[in-house]
């Protein structure tokens, strides 16, 4: 069963792509910001992050406590919500591997995008289910940044 | 001994929505099994099958990790505050490695 449609701003979803490509052939990571509430989720801005898996960067990332911690503060200092984390497959599909369904938390959207030879490709978002047996799509909807007033 | 246990966000729809739960305990082990005999949801994503606490799940009694003291027997003492903080790991199945 497919989730509601996690709206992501145009500008986050270009800074996840570049962030890919920069760290290719080694996976990328970083946290969603944004709101979550009325049935709606937005990503609204990033906090880009170090992949602490030196030992195995091209198909494994990890974030620290002390850097969910740090999201957490981040979200709260822009009084945004933390909703999520994002990372890259580089050469592979943007699909949830066993390893990313044996790893995830529930609630949390992980956006993944595919870096094809060094090159963004398809970036797709998941939330796992609650009896952790598979993962729920959740479609995309880019949005515009709402003009400042 | 009451302590009380923060909730991480990912995990407080199954826990009544609450940002943290009071439960009576005298160590980690009895705190997270309490939490868990109240909220049965939360085993799945705490514990693998075997038991143990899932590696991506990081426990704390006052900002001390757990690994570093007696693990699940580390002691609790009225007023304590047990965090469970998440790591986030994940990767694509490329490559042999683990």
């Amino acid at each position: 069963m497919s989730k509601p449609a996690l709206k992501v701003r145009e500008e986050m979803l270009r800074r996840i792509r570049a962030h890919g490509v920069e760290t290719y052939p080694h996976e990328c990571c970083g946290a969603l910001l944004g709101s979550d509430g009325d049935g709606s989720r937005e990503v609204i801005d990033l906090l880009p992050l170090a992949n602490r898996r030196d030992d195995s960067p091209r198909n494994r990332f990890e974030v620290t406590p002390d850097d969910v911690r740090l999201a957490e503060k981040t979200a709260r200092d822009k009084k945004l919500e933390l909703i999520g984390w994002y990372h890259s497959h580089p050469d592979a599909p943007a699909r949830p591997s066993e390893y990313d369904r044996d790893h995830a938390w529930p609630w949390y959207s992980y956006i993944i995008v595919s870096v094809q030879k060094g090159e963004p490709r398809d970036t797709t978002s998941w939330r796992l289910h609650d009896d952790r047996a598979a993962y729920d799509a959740e479609a995309i909807e880019s949005v515009a940044h709402p003009a400042a007033i | 001994m009451a302590v009380k246990v923060i909730i991480p966000t990912p995990l407080r729809p199954y826990a009544g929505k609450q940002e943290s739960v009071e439960v009576q305990a005298a160590t980690v082990g009895e705190a997270l099994a309490a939490l868990t005999g109240k909220f049965g949801e939360l085993k799945k994503h705490l514990f693998s099958e075997d038991g143990r606490l899932r590696s991506f799940v990081n426990v704390y009694v006052n900002d001390e990790d757990i690994r570093y003291l007696q693990k699940d027997q580390t002691a609790v003492k009225a007023g304590d505050t047990i965090s469970i903080v998440p790591s986030i790991a994940g990767g694509s199945a490329s490559c042999g490695e683990n």
